[in-house]
């Protein structure tokens, strides 16, 4: 898994506003993210770190640069072709969850698929794969919830099942534990820590350094641009051990 | 996304505001149900006036008297048609082949025990079952012998015969009209009801003896021997000009007057069919008018609440766009959301167009049939307002910025 880059972005500049009043919200960002990585990105509000994450997530698009998601250059995509990559290649976990209202944690989780063209299945599949989904973050016995009877831990880890439902090469969580209770959060990063653990590539924005303690590499933004990259050394170290020990075996 | 899914969806949407749903429906209901009404008033006038022509006879004139010109100073009319006028046309004229005079009365019939109040008693002249094509079933239609002598005969309409005399042949019987016993010749067949007239329940005497016998005093002083109408069958539609000229010049010579100034009418059945048609066609104009801006302010009502509605779940469809939804989906969403308004609108407003002909069916004000065609053209105009006026708003959705929509509260 590790070695290929799941994301790498050259000269990343994104402006905001028109007509002389213009924001520069990043500014000739390059980034390489490997696959397996788990990253945090921390700095203070407006150092551009959620536009980043926006843009990363296929929401937003750079006014120039390129970012290349998986090897396919996606800085140029119509919002058609943008809406595909976030349906497939990208799950997106938010501060405030956004979970459809009225809708079930089942219902929820299975959006995502609902809106995948590529792999037409039945609805009783669909059903299936979504609950798997949800026992696999702990949440069976809460399927049929609707989201205001979840707690705010519970919510976010049905927005987590609905982020990994298509199986994607990208997880990015902005702040996802920012509204949630200390425990709550603690127990969300276990839920990324184990995921990135099983594979998947993780890409978090936080200004908590208890949060970003979780990730294997630490960046910080100010100004729209990296200040610092640093692997954070007692996460790193440790998977280093670890896979050593798988070669081991 | 499947099709079943995009409505789902969409029903899920509307359910949750029943009824704001409802409202915004209103205009699309009398829309449609106005179109049906409409198209089932002109169905029925067309089927009544067909039935019109197949029961009345062809080839007909209508004389009436026109009270117009009233006598100078008398305080009464003083011309009109008169009993006699109708033999002359019949003998003087050529190309007439009957000549049918009627008088209508009502009154109390008695045969053995059975009484019956209100029975029509209608006056007319030997040539009645040829000019209104009803044919005698049982024994004989009264002729002129019997006009002439006054004879106190009757025949019974096919539905009075039986309500009068249930299996006895009535054929030779007595029965009493009034104070008047009358010796029943005949009884008519069964006969389609004509306009709102049923003659099955008629009651048939020579008109001499209506004039005799059941007009009351004051009306005889006043009216004499005046008729209101006489119809006059003409041999065929070739001969029609000439026989409304001849006619025209023979009263205004038995009246004194003018042809300019007659004080009578003749007028053809195309004539009365044109201006029942004239009266349904201008209530017909008007429920168009009420379908069409019916139609046009449901739209408006319909693109008003959609827009309502996309500015309401703004976050829901920065949720939907996040996990992958295309422009294309949250489009068809909110468009399958304003024709599923509009559809359902057009449903109910079918069922009481419906109804609503049905009712006016009942009421008696005119006949309405319902033309299935007509259903199909309202769903599908209503269907047409729900995406003409559904498209815009849904446009509005589908063009949001999916970090914008989600920023949204």
């Amino acid at each position: 898994m590790t070695g290929q880059a799941i994301i790498q972005t050259i000269e990343l500049t994104k402006i905001y506003g028109m007509d002389g009043f213009q924001v520069i919200a990043l500014q000739n960002v390059d980034l390489e993210i490997q696959a397996g990585e788990f990253v945090a990105i921390m700095g203070p509000s407006g150092s551009g770190k959620s536009t980043l994450l926006n843009i990363l997530g296929c929401l937003d698009r750079p006014t120039s640069g390129k970012y290349i998601l998986a090897g396919e250059d996606v800085s140029s995509l119509d919002k058609t072709r943008l809406a595909h990559i976030r349906n497939r290649r990208v799950g997106f976990v938010f501060q405030s969850y956004n979970l459809l209202a009225r809708t079930s944690a089942l219902g929820n989780v299975i959006l995502p698929l609902v809106y995948n063209r590529d792999n037409r299945i039945s609805e009783t599949e669909q059903r299936a794969i979504a609950l798997k989904m949800l026992a696999s973050v702990g949440l069976a016995n809460r399927a049929h919830h609707q989201p205001h009877e979840l707690s705010g831990g519970q919510a976010q880890r049905v927005a987590i099942a609905r982020a990994l439902i298509n199986d994607p090469v990208l997880l990015l969580a902005d702040e996802p534990t920012g509204n949630l209770d200390s425990r709550s959060g603690q127990e969300t990063m276990a839920l990324l820590v184990e995921l990135n653990t099983q594979g998947s590539t993780i890409v978090i924005v936080t200004h908590e350094d208890e949060i970003a303690a979780h990730a294997k590499r630490i960046i910080h933004f100010r100004d729209g641009r990296i200040v610092t990259d640093k692997l954070n050394g007692a996460r790193s170290s440790a998977t280093l051990m670890k896979e050593e020990a798988h070669e081991a075996v | 996304m499947k099709l079943s899914k995009v409505i789902h969806i969409a029903w899920q949407g509307l359910n949750r505001n029943k009824l704001r749903s409802l409202l915004t429906m209103l205009g699309v209901i009398i829309g449609v149900s106005a179109v049906i009404i409409m198209v089932a008033v002109s169905a029925g006038t067309e089927a009544a006036i067909e039935e019109q022509i197949n029961t009345l006879g062809t080839n007909l004139l209508f004389v009436q008297s026109s009270f117009s010109r009233g006598g100078p100073g008398q305080g009464m009319p003083t011309g009109g048609l008169v009993y006699a006028d109708a033999f002359a046309i019949a003998d003087q004229i050529s190309g007439v082949m009957g000549v049918v005079v009627e008088q209508n009365s009502s009154e109390t019939v008695r045969a053995g025990n059975v009484t019956i109040d209100s029975v029509a008693i209608l006056g007319t002249t030997p040539d009645f079952p040829s000019v209104r094509d009803i044919e005698v079933a049982n024994g004989r239609y009264f002729n002129q012998t019997d006009l002439d002598r006054k004879q106190k005969v009757a025949v019974l309409g096919a539905s009075l015969a039986e309500e009068l005399f249930g299996d006895t042949p009535p054929v030779g019987q007595v029965v009493t009209v009034g104070s008047t016993k009358l010796t029943v010749v005949g009884v008519m067949a069964e006969k389609g009801v004509v306009g709102n007239v049923d003659y099955n329940s008629y009651l048939f005497t020579p008109i001499t003896v209506v004039f005799d016998k059941f007009t009351p005093d004051q009306f005889a002083r006043i009216f004499g021997d005046r008729v209101r109408m006489i119809i006059v069958e003409v041999e065929n539609q070739e001969v029609m000009d000439s026989v409304i000229y001849q006619t025209e010049l023979l009263l205004a010579r038995r009246h004194d007057v003018s042809l300019e100034e007659p004080d009578f009418v003749i007028r053809t059945q195309q004539d009365i069919i044109e201006t029942q048609e004239a009266t349904t066609a201008a209530f017909r104009n008007l429920l168009g008018w009420v379908a069409g801006v019916s139609l046009l302010v449901g739209g408006i009502g319909i693109m008003n609440i959609m827009l309502v509605s996309v500015t309401e779940r703004t976050r829901e469809i920065g949720i939907r766009q996040a996990v992958g939804a295309t422009p294309n989906d949250i489009r068809l969403q909110f468009l399958t959301e304003a024709l599923l308004l509009s559809l359902v609108g057009g449903l109910i407003g079918v069922l009481t167009g419906i109804g609503g002909s049905w009712l006016f069916g009942e009421l008696g004000a005119m006949r309405t049939v319902v033309a299935p065609v007509s259903i199909l053209v309202a769903f599908t105009s209503a269907a047409a307002v729900g995406i003409f006026f559904g498209y815009y708003p849904a446009d509005q959705a589908a063009q949001l910025d999916p970090i914008e929509a989600l920023r949204h509260e």
